[in-house]
């Protein structure tokens, strides 16, 4: 099957563009929100952004369809999360420890979703994701329901050095499973640089080695992540496989809000890969006329409110009740031991 | 009819649980064409084309796929061709499958099938015993059937289960173990049962421990007449207390008894759970006994004795029935 990469100047473009680019916003204007309420105090626990990152992540969840696709995201996939069509409402309960929220007080900030409806909550094991969203795309070709379904998951650059890295790509490979395998190279693992963590002079060569097609993107270029993300699930779903888009850009934030990143290397932050995907959004929007100034501001105070809508929601809701909680591990009561 | 084999029992829950649901898959090493290192899935590819596949050797992932694909609602049977090489997928069954339902409230109903235990020759890295690893942790259920019937029975509810279920099969029995047909009792997973009747003490094991326990016990009845009662767990997680605590308030006498290590584990379980809620039923102090706490050794001159024996057993009994 050709791909079918739409020209981002047709209407459908348009309306793609815009979508990715307010998923970004939206994502932007809830992380500063969070990082504002860690700082007061009133979240408990970590809070890990993803800014820098809104571009490949939106860009990718926006090709993917809730109630068909998978779509496991991980920590810094705030904006594919809004993309995909994840509720405000869902991230600022599970922050605040609503009880109300998809994980009811039980896990937190980034560990979240509603596996029901396509999106995995994911655990904090690095790759471990990857066989899980192939496991789904392997049980929907046993039930006959595979055609044209996409399954997508985002990792960073020190993911690519785990076992479960390996063991998950090369798996799906086998399978020929519809994956697509996102390395957001952001340059650090938590502090630690790339070269301490991969030889290889690029990480997309690494699917040659596995037997998949490969495709590399500037991860600041909003315009170049849509195209890209767009041929990459458009050939999944097509049945090419799984498909390894490596995009490159900076963490434009610590590991998490502990974290004030330091270490980041000053010419880093200066080069190309320092730039801010929105800030570039904004000017390919305006340039690309996807989208006037004013418009953007209008998005801009929008977010605004309806993030501080899903704070105030949330912030008003109670927390779990120890006495409430049911305490069951187990679906089935009978395996469940009392003490 | 010929006699079963506890390895016929499972292949024949296999083939039931996949005649009888569709949703049910079998996934694993050299499962399909070749029927696996044990043969429990001989000729199922035949019989069930698409339904059992072949994996790389990739552990960590095998899990991975098993889980996400009881997430999107199949009833994967996960073959770990030894035990042992479940460690490489330990992350996975842990932190994802045993998390996930308390987490999300959607349950992962996947069977891990686990060639389990000693026999002679197999050495250090085919031989270990996994369930009480796994039994820590909330979220999996773990099995550890001792007879035909039960490895029958139990691997089909397993596979029925909505929860992870940790299914320890005991490779020492798969050959050994006869039965004139799969009829038992069908208890239910997390009833253990009186294997043999007794008075003057209570050994409490599971799996192929349950077999030496029974030997010891008819070494003992020949030799001074002593009646020990034999309890099975058959499932360590959940763990059936009411009918450990009524035994030994019948015997007044406990030896936890199993193959595993030392350290902490079932038997350790089982001594505290006694002494915590029966200490007043108790006419002596509890006794383990484990395997040895050094890796298992390879050959059968060291392997039989790294083990409880009929012989090791009758001898713990002596000292527990003298105190």
């Amino acid at each position: 099957m050709d791909d079918n990469t739409k020209d981002l100047d047709q209407t459908s473009g348009r309306e793609h563009v815009r979508r990715v680019f307010n998923a970004m916003l939206t994502a932007r204007v809830l992380e500063n929100k969070l990082g504002s309420l860690y700082k007061a105090g009133k979240i408990v626990g970590g809070v890990y952004l993803g800014k820098g990152q809104e571009a490949v992540s939106a860009s990718m969840a926006s090709c993917l369809e809730k109630g068909k696709d998978v779509y496991a995201p991980l920590i810094r996939d705030q904006a594919g999360r809004t993309a995909f069509g994840e509720e405000l409402i869902d991230c600022t309960r599970t922050y605040l420890g609503s009880v109300n929220g998809p994980m009811r007080g039980r896990d937190g900030n980034i560990h979240r979703g509603r596996p029901a409806e396509g999106m995995l909550a994911m655990i904090s094991h690095l790759g471990a994701a990857i066989p899980v969203v192939a496991g789904m795309l392997l049980a929907k070709r046993l039930k006959g329901e595979l055609n044209g379904v996409v399954g997508a998951t985002c990792v960073g650059d020190g993911c690519t050095s785990t076992g479960a890295f390996h063991e998950g790509l090369n798996t799906a490979a086998v399978e020929k499973l519809p994956l697509v395998l996102t390395v957001a190279n952001n340059q650090y693992a938590y502090s630690t640089p790339n070269d301490r963590q991969f030889a290889c002079e690029n990480l997309v060569d690494k699917a040659i080695g596995y037997g998949v097609r490969g495709h590399s993107v500037d991860g600041t270029d909003m315009l170049a992540c849509i195209e890209v993300m767009h041929e990459a699930v458009s050939r999944a779903r097509a049945g090419d496989g799984p498909q390894l888009v490596v995009a490159s850009m900076l963490r434009l934030t610590g590991h998490g809000e502990h974290d004030d990143g330091s270490y980041v290397d000053a010419a880093l932050r200066s080069s190309g890969l320092g730039r801010d995907s929105i800030e570039i959004g904004i000017k390919q929007l305006v340039e690309g006329g996807f989208a006037s100034i004013e418009e953007v501001e209008q998005w801009q105070d929008d977010a605004a409110n309806r993030v501080q809508e899903a704070v105030a929601i949330a912030q008003k809701e109670d927390g779990p009740d120890p006495y409430k909680d049911d305490w069951m591990a187990y679906s089935n009561a009978e395996m469940q031991m009392q003490k | 009819m010929s006699d079963v084999t506890y390895i016929d029992a499972i292949h024949a829950a296999l083939d039931e649980s996949m005649d009888q649901d569709s949703s049910v898959f079998l996934y694993g090493q050299d499962i399909g064409k070749f029927g696996g290192a044990f043969k429990a899935t001989k000729g199922l590819l035949e019989k069930y084309p698409g339904r059992v596949l072949d994996a790389p050797i990739s552990e960590d992932a095998m899990a991975g796929v098993a889980i996400g694909a009881a997430i999107e609602g199949a009833r994967p049977v996960l073959e770990m061709q030894f035990a042992d090489f479940s460690s490489v997928a330990f992350n996975q069954i842990i932190n994802q499958a045993a998390t996930h339902y308390y987490r999300t409230g959607v349950p992962v109903p996947l069977t891990m099938r686990l060639p389990s235990g000693g026999t002679p020759g197999s050495g250090p890295f085919h031989s270990q015993s996994m369930e009480s690893i796994y039994a820590h942790y909330p979220g999996l259920v773990v099995v550890t059937p001792a007879t035909v019937a039960d490895a029958y029975s139990m691997l089909l509810d397993s596979i029925k289960l909505d929860d992870p279920v940790i299914y320890c099969e005991h490779k020492f029995l798969y050959r050994w173990l006869k039965s004139k047909d799969l009829a038992g009792d069908h208890l239910p997973i997390g009833q253990a049962r009186i294997t043999r009747p007794g008075k003057h003490a209570t050994v409490v094991t599971y799996s192929a421990m349950v077999h030496e326990a029974v030997r010891a016990a008819e070494m003992l009845q020949k030799d001074g007449g002593w009646e020990i009662e034999v309890v099975d767990l058959r499932s360590v997680k959940p763990l059936d207390t009411d009918t450990i605590i009524a035994s030994v308030a019948r015997t007044g006498r406990l030896l936890a008894l199993g193959e595993a290590f030392p350290w902490g584990g079932v038997t350790a379980e089982v001594v505290s759970r006694v002494c915590a809620d029966g200490f007043h039923l108790l006419d002596a102090p509890p006794v383990r006994l484990n395997a040895k706490d050094t890796p298992i050794p390879y050959h059968p001159k060291l392997w039989s004795s790294h083990r409880p024996t009929p012989e090791s057993i009758a001898e713990e009994l002596r000292k527990l029935l003298a105190y």
